[in-house]
């Protein structure tokens, strides 16, 4: 049956035309229930035994996901009206719906009823399109009771009033989700149900609530027409609205229209939007920019409860510093904006606990209850519980469901608990929602996808022109002690003409995982792998990553390999791309490496193969730092955990040795050399990895920190700054070392692109002075070195490229996804570190030596080498800042005595305890105090 | 953009392997010898033929064979936004070589020396598969026209979106970026006359999908076979046999 449907469309251009669809209407779409006599139930959802089958409108989907996502809720059809209308208004939500419609575990089946010829109606003349799909709604649930007959209940969810009664009158059962939910006798489900927002509440309600007692907080929000013809005018900006990680104040929206960001100062001008959200903002005048950031500096300094934490490693970990606090009169450069409406919001659930407050008096009634998110950009929401007692002390996820102009805070409702607050599993566990990270056990799918068990090289391996047997050289790995999943063995062999070959062997991954199998869209989603203190969440099966894959010692292994000829200056003559079997001789950790090389007695072979290697290793670092490759440094920071409690037993700095440096310098020169090869292969859809140069705004800090001690860096160029840094040394030997970390800590991490995207130029690594770069050495736990094996295979002809190459935006999106996850990754493990330096000091208050980063009103910053972690000492009391005994000077970054007896300076050493103290009942924190 | 939703739905209500609506009328225009309309569900096009007639243009006569000559249009109502469609444009002088060269293939031209005969085709309502629609139309006018034809020719189109190949794009389908192959056959003799993608598919992807177009062919050819066998009996019936 064919049915046409036409609608008029705005064009990109502003012009409208007409558009006519054809719409095809069925008679093959099937209910989903099992028992039905006339449909093909082979795709049936719906459970055999169900008395109750529930039709779920757009309103319920949209608000109450958390609710239907609780498995008390099943045998649930979705319509395919329901599924549209949702996905143009919530895209996070439509995704969820997705996943329950696709899970097997839940019984929600999609009945298109738009496409059958007995559920489609026809919008009427005057009605509006809502209007038609309730009544699409209401035609499908009859169509599903008629159909289904009398043993079979369809039970219409709607809260809709309107809806419900017009159901009703249509002899459909209808109910609203309360009392619904109350009908199953679970009291617990109803914290999970979205209380309905104030004006959608009937009007006695209403009455309680009257505006005029209550203070409105937050400027109205312009209608959407107003917002859109604001937007074509060019008086209001669209853009994302990022809130500063460090300071949940400033939010930053990037804005195409005037090609900067827009800073929005402070909650009122962020009137009510959260990180992610699509805003439209409007500039102030230019003579308030000023105004309104001093406002916001000086909020900053009320609101600071700058906790101890990991000292950054990189400009990502690490707040944006207001520029400089000298020259706070001067004009700021930067537009500043208020937020007037939201276009899109990105609400989602947040992992956090409830601020600690007294039990109301009657015990079991609803109680109203702060809710703070550990991600410190959210703002708190306010939520209803019926469980206080029982969230008190735990870490809990609620969602947000509205804000309006009256509430200093949004409100959202409890969705579910985690755990106990500080116990480590459920710290861990927040620490993976926070970073979204799935650390589920891979599916039954992707486990099929890997080769029986237990694998060996076959003969076909052997046999396959493609691949070269090396099983005869003298292949090696090192790798940190302890380490199962190793993806990169070397070797190095003299040849007779007095040149030296040597071969980084890669495992061969690729061999394993396929291009659109579930485990290569596994991998994929997942990006990397996780390292947590006390665990690893791989992205791949342990099978392969331990076994299959892991070049171990004394097994045959599949690698893809690199193999040059170099001269004894470390010249590269030739470079040679190709798949190999090798059997490794030794899997050597970096100690025994490096205790090998330096005992003058061994005079074995592989010994001899290690020291040539690190001769030629040294020569190629030495080329590098000559190109003016930065020497960065990092407080990395190394846990010895007890393999029975997980406990942290000691912690100290990561120590790196020769060996370490080794290794590292060879998969460089894998990575460069291997980044050309694809890159001449495939200019346009070629993955590789930029380092960004830092600007001179991001170099600030150092710069004046450096100043205020006297030292004066050049960071014209990464070969300049190297070159500063490596004249950088004070009369204590620390000193380089401290100042290269500053350093690291003002540059952004590389990031991974897709090389149709940028031109030539923007490609260059930064922090390597390499003009291309990519990730090769380590497929087994990043999927970027996946993409790039599979890359170079097509560029030797062993096999073709995957479809995916052939689309630059799909390429573009992974490479998004890869730095996302990254990103997170990275994210994840310093907070998980973090968790764990404050496990550790829990029973161990300790003294130690601290350097002093930044000198504050109150105090100073210091860094702990030892531990790895910086925080705040205070002079004095907070609030008492003013006419204190301590006097700050900007200029010199020093803090002083009033009386001139005591001054502390910037990277000065101080002796500080350190404690974990819980100033509020399970809220434990470290504190840093001055001996 | 999801163009096969999970159910396996596309965007109008098709399953992948479906084609949209055919519907053909012959002899729409009495003036030519030969004429029919084509429609593929929202994409419909006229044919006329005029022919075999004596050469217009004495230089181009061809002393073994028949003149075959193809003029494409689109009308200007075509699409919804009734912008003027220039004749003569690069892409309707290529499909202008297109249909020509695929209805030459099976006109028995040697029977027709120094004769000429005229194809025209315009496009009253485009909605995706347009080429495709042209040469059926084009079929019908010929066979309407009683010209000998080697076979009927029938052409399909056949794309690849969201990794599921798709029969009969519309338009809609048609911009997304996939690849689009059109393919022309002669049933009866099973061979491919014409074959035209755009962007780049995988060799064994390709193959599936260009099967899948030639399905589409054949099931034209055997909707253009009933018009033809229905219009036959009519005129039968007419002339009272
Ligand atoms: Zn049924």
């Amino acid at each position: 049956m064919l049915q046409s449907k036409s609608f008029v469309k705005k064009t990109k251009q502003g012009r409208v035309v007409k558009v006519v669809r054809e719409h095809y209407l069925r008679d093959d779409i099937y209910c989903g229930a099992p028992l039905c006599k006339v449909c093909d139930v082979a795709a049936s959802r719906l459970s055999s035994t169900a008395s109750t089958i529930l039709v779920v409108d757009t309103n319920v989907v949209l608000h109450q996901i958390d609710l239907l996502e609780n498995p008390a809720i099943d045998d649930v059809v979705v319509l395919s009206v329901v599924l549209e209308e949702v996905k143009n208004k919530n895209l996070g939500v439509y995704n969820r719906l997705r996943a329950l419609c696709s899970n097997s575990q839940r019984r929600f089946f999609v009945f298109s009823n738009e496409y059958h010829k007995d559920t489609y109606v026809k919008i009427e003349t005057g009605e509006s399109p809502n209007d038609r799909n309730d009544r699409a709604i209401r035609v499908a649930a009859q169509w599903y009771q008629n159909h289904l007959g009398s043993a079979v209940r369809v039970l219409l969810i709607t809260n809709d009033r309107d809806n419900k009664k017009k159901a009703v009158t249509d002899g459909i059962l209808a109910e609203t989700v309360e009392s619904y939910v109350k009908s199953l006798g679970q009291p617990a489900l109803l914290d999970l149900i979205v209380q309905p927002p104030s004006d959608d509440v009937t009007m006695e309600d209403a009455e309680d609530l009257r505006p005029s007692k209550r203070k409105t907080i937050y400027p109205e929000h312009k209608p959407m027409s107003e917002i859109t013809s604001g937007l074509h005018r060019g008086i209001y900006h669209q853009g994302k609205l990022r809130v500063n990680r460090y300071n949940p104040f400033e939010a930053y929206v990037g804005s195409e229209s005037i090609g900067d960001e827009i800073i929005v100062y402070g909650r009122t001008n962020m009137n009510r939007a959260f990180d992610g959200d699509i805003v439209a903002v409007e500039l102030l005048p230019q003579d308030r920019w000023q105004e309104e950031k001093s406002l916001a500096i000086a909020n900053d300094e009320d609101e600071e409860e700058d906790d101890v934490h990991l000292a950054p490693s990189s400009a990502d970990d690490a707040p944006r510093v207001p520029s400089s606090a000298g020259d706070k009169n001067a004009m700021p450069t930067r537009p500043s904006g208020r937020v007037i409406g939201i276009i899109k919001r990105n609400w989602h659930s947040y992992c956090g606990s409830l601020d600690p407050m007294p039990m109301p008096a009657g015990e079991g009634g609803i109680a109203h209850a702060l809710f703070v998110s550990k991600d410190r950009r959210i703002p708190k929401i306010r939520m209803q519980t019926r469980q206080l007692g029982n969230l008190l002390d735990k870490r809990i996820i609620v969602a947000v469901d509205s804000w309006d102009r009256l509430s200093r805070h949004p409100s959202g409702h409890y969705v579910r608990t985690i755990g106990e607050i500080g116990d480590r599993d459920t710290e861990s566990e927040v620490v993976l929602i926070e970073n979204d990270i799935d650390a589920r056990p891979f599916s039954s799918q992707v486990l099929a996808c890997l080769p029986p068990l237990p694998w060996s090289v076959s003969a076909e391996d052997i046999s396959n022109p493609i691949r070269q047997d090396l099983r005869h050289l003298r292949v090696f790995s090192v790798d940190p002690p302890g380490c199962k999943d190793i993806d990169d063995a070397l070797h190095c062999m003299l040849l007779p003409s007095g040149h030296f070959e040597v071969g980084v062997h890669i495992a061969d991954v690729t061999n394993f995982v396929h291009p659109g199998t579930p485990l290569d869209d596994e991998a994929a989603t997942r990006g990397t792998s996780v390292y947590l203190v006390e665990r690893r969440i791989d992205m791949l099966p342990k099978p392969l990553t331990e076994d299959v894959c892991s070049l171990r010692s004394d097994v045959e292994r599949l690698t893809f390999s690199v193999i040059w000829e170099m001269t004894p200056e470390a010249e590269i003559i030739s470079t040679r791309y190709t798949k190999a079997i090798i059997k490794s001789c030794a899997a050597l950790s970096y100690v025994e490496a490096q205790a090998r090389m330096d005992d003058s007695r061994l005079m074995d072979p592989l010994t001899t193969d290690l020291r040539n290697m690190n001769v030629l290793a040294k020569i190629m670092r030495q080329k590098r730092i000559e190109r003016g490759a930065l020497t960065l440094a990092s407080a990395e920071v190394k846990f010895q955990i007890d393999t029975e409690t997980h406990d942290p037993l000691d912690i100290g700095m990561y120590q790196i040795r020769e060996a370490n440096q080794m290794i590292e310098e060879f998969m460089l020169a894998a990575n460069i050399s291997v980044a050309k090869k694809i890159l001449e292969h495939f200019p346009p859809t070629s993955l590789l990895r930029r380092h960004p140069s830092p600007t001179k705004e991001m170099l600030e800090p150092l710069i004046q920190t450096a100043a205020a001690v006297g030292l004066c860096l050049d960071v014209t160029s990464s070969k300049a700054l190297a070159d500063s840094l490596d004249r950088a040394v004070g009369e204590d030997p620390y000193f380089n070392k401290l100042i290269r970390i500053l350093a690291t800590r003002c540059m952004t991490q590389a990031v991974y692109f897709c090389s149709g995207d940028l031109s030539p130029p923007e490609f260059c690594h930064y922090g390597l002075a390499a003009p291309v770069y990519t990730h090769f050495t380590s497929p087994i736990r990043r999927y970027a070195d996946v993409i790039v094996h599979r890359l170079l295979a097509a560029s030797l002809g062993i096999c073709r490229l995957p479809d995916i190459f052939q689309e630059r935006p799909r390429l573009t999106s992974i490479a998004d996804n890869l730095n996302y996850r990254h990103k997170n990754a990275q994210m994840a493990s310093r907070a998980s570190v973090e968790l764990h330096t404050l496990i550790y000091f829990r029973n161990r208050p300790t003294d130690t030596e601290a350097r002093i980063l930044k000198i504050r009103s109150n105090g100073f910053i210091v860094f702990v080498p030892k531990y790895g972690i910086e925080g705040p000492v205070h002079l004095m009391a907070r609030g008492q800042k003013e006419g204190g005994k301590w006097i700050v000077d900007e200029q010199q970054q020093k803090i002083k005595k009033i009386d001139g007896q005591d001054s502390y300076g910037v990277l000065q050493t101080v002796r500080i305890h350190m404690e974990v103290v819980e100033p509020q009942p399970n809220r434990p924190k470290l504190q840093l105090t001055l001996i | 953009m999801e163009y096969v939703n999970p159910e396996g739905l596309r965007l109008d209500g098709r399953r992948p392997m479906e084609m949209r609506q055919l519907r053909a009328e012959i002899g729409v225009i009495s003036k030519a010898d030969g004429s029919a309309v084509f429609e593929m569900g929202n994409t419909k096009v006229i044919a006329a033929v005029y022919g075999p007639r004596e050469v217009q243009n004495r230089s181009q006569q061809l002393n073994d064979q028949a003149l075959v000559r193809c003029e494409y249009s689109m009308a200007n109502f075509s699409t919804g936004d009734r912008m003027r469609k220039p004749k003569g444009d690069r892409r309707s002088t290529e499909i202008s070589l297109v249909i020509r060269q695929t209805m030459e293939a099976c006109i028995l031209t040697h029977l027709m020396p120094r004769s000429q005969i005229d194809i025209f085709v315009q496009v009253l309502q485009a909605d995706g598969g347009t080429r495709s629609a042209c040469i059926n139309a084009a079929t019908l006018a010929l066979a309407d026209a009683g010209i000998p034809m080697r076979d009927l020719v029938t052409s399909c189109s056949s794309g690849f979106l969201n990794g599921t190949p798709l029969l009969d794009l519309n338009y809609l389908e048609d911009s997304a970026g996939g690849a689009d192959v059109t393919v022309g056959i002669l049933p009866k003799l099973d061979k491919v006359t014409l074959l035209q993608m755009d962007a780049k598919l995988q060799m064994d992807t390709f193959e599936n999908v260009m099967q899948l177009a030639i399905e589409g062919c054949k099931a034209v050819a055997s909707y253009i076979r009933e018009i033809l066998l229905e219009n036959t009996k009519q005129l039968e019936s007419r002339r009272g046999i």
